[in-house]
C-alpha cells in the first residue's frame, strides 16, 4: 500500500494521454485545445516533481518552475492571438485559420 | 496509510476532472474542471513534499491562467455547440493515438517499477530547511541564468500579448498630452475689441 514513484508516473501518464486525446477530439475549439496543452504541461510537472522527490534532488522542482513559467506565457500569448482572431473573423473555428496559406 | 488514501483520492479526482475538461459541453465548465485538476495536482505536490510548487500552482494557474481562460471564454460570443460537432468523428483516431501513447507510458513506468520501485521518502534528507528555502538556495545561485531567462520569457510574452490585443480605432477622442503641452497662447486666445453697448456681431 506504499505509494511509490510508479504511482505518480501512472497519474502523469493518464493526464498526458487525456491532454493529447483532447487535442485530437476537440479539433474545432481552440480554447479546449489550449486547455489540453495546459493538461499536458501539468502532467510533465507532476513527473518532474515526482522524480525530484524520488531522487531527493531539488533540481527537478526548479525545472518544474520553468515549465510553469513557459505554460503561463504560452497561455497568455495563445489567448491574445485568440482574441485578435475573434475580433478579425467573428468566430474561432480552427478550420477557418487557413488564410495564411500561401 | 493516510497518505496512500489521500493519493488515490487526489489521483482519481485529477484524472476524472481532466477528462471532464475535454468532454464538457460548456467551455465554462471545462475551465472550472481545469481549476479542479490544478487543485488536485497541487495536493499531489504537497504529498510529494513540494509545498512551494503546490502554492505556486494554485497562485499562478488558478489565480492567473484559469481566470484568463474564464475571461476569454465569457468574453467571446461563440456558438460552442457548433464547435462541438466533430467530437464523434474525430474520436476513433484520437482514441487510437491515446491508447498507443498510454500503453507506451505505462510500459515505461512499469519497467521502472520492476527495476526497483522504492517508496518515495518525503521530507527526509533536507529536514533542516524548508522546501522553499531549498529551492531558493539553488535557484538564485546555480540556476541564476535560467531564472533570468524565465523572467525574459514572461517579459516577451507580456509584450507580445499587449501588442497582439492593442488596436487603434479611428475616431476615438483621446487625451493627447503632446498637443496639450504644445498649445500656444496665440492659437487658444483671441482678443476682440468690443465697443461698449454692442455685442460681438
Amino acid at each position: 500500500m506504499e505509494i511509490t514513484l510508479v504511482h505518480y508516473l501512472f497519474v502523469a501518464a493518464a493526464l498526458f494521454t487525456i491532454g493529447v486525446f483532447g487535442i485530437f477530439v476537440n479539433r474545432k475549439n481552440v480554447i479546449i485545445i489550449l486547455m489540453s496543452i495546459e493538461l499536458v504541461l501539468l502532467s510533465v510537472n507532476i513527473n518532474l516533481v515526482a522524480f525530484s522527490a524520488y531522487l531527493q534532488n531539488i533540481q527537478g522542482q526548479v525545472f518544474a518552475m520553468m515549465v510553469l513559467t513557459v505554460a503561463a506565457a504560452e497561455a497568455a500569448v495563445g489567448l491574445a492571438i485568440l482574441v485578435t482572431y475573434f475580433r478579425n473573423r467573428g468566430g474561432i473555428a480552427v478550420e477557418d485559420i487557413n488564410q495564411m496559406r500561401g | 496509510m493516510l497518505a496512500a488514501i489521500a493519493f488515490y483520492v487526489l489521483a482519481a479526482i485529477a484524472v476524472i476532472s481532466a477528462f471532464a475538461v475535454i468532454a464538457a459541453r460548456n467551455p465554462v465548465h471545462s475551465v472550472l474542471f481545469l481549476i479542479l485538476t490544478f487543485f488536485t495536482a497541487a495536493g499531489l505536490f504537497v504529498l510529494l513534499g513540494a509545498e512551494f510548487l503546490a502554492m505556486l500552482l494554485v497562485v499562478v494557474y488558478v489565480g492567473a491562467v484559469a481566470v484568463l481562460f474564464l475571461f476569454v471564454v465569457m468574453m467571446l460570443d461563440v456558438d460552442f455547440a457548433e464547435l462541438k460537432q466533430g467530437f464523434l468523428s474525430y474520436m476513433p483516431v484520437g482514441a487510437l493515438v491515446a491508447a498507443a501513447l498510454l500503453a507506451e507510458l505505462v510500459l515505461v513506468a512499469s519497467a521502472a517499477s520492476s527495476a526497483g520501485g522504492a517508496p518515495i521518502a518525503i521530507g527526509q534528507g533536507e529536514s533542516e530547511t524548508t522546501n522553499a528555502a531549498a529551492i531558493g538556495q539553488v535557484l538564485y545561485t546555480e540556476y541564476l541564468l535560467v531564472f533570468q531567462l524565465a523572467g525574459l520569457v514572461l517579459f516577451v510574452a507580456m509584450i507580445g500579448a499587449i501588442v497582439l490585443t492593442l488596436r487603434h480605432r479611428p475616431g476615438v477622442k483621446k487625451q493627447d498630452v503632446g498637443a496639450q503641452v504644445g498649445r500656444r497662447r496665440s492659437e487658444g486666445v483671441e482678443l476682440k475689441d468690443v465697443r461698449p453697448g454692442q455685442g460681438l456681431g
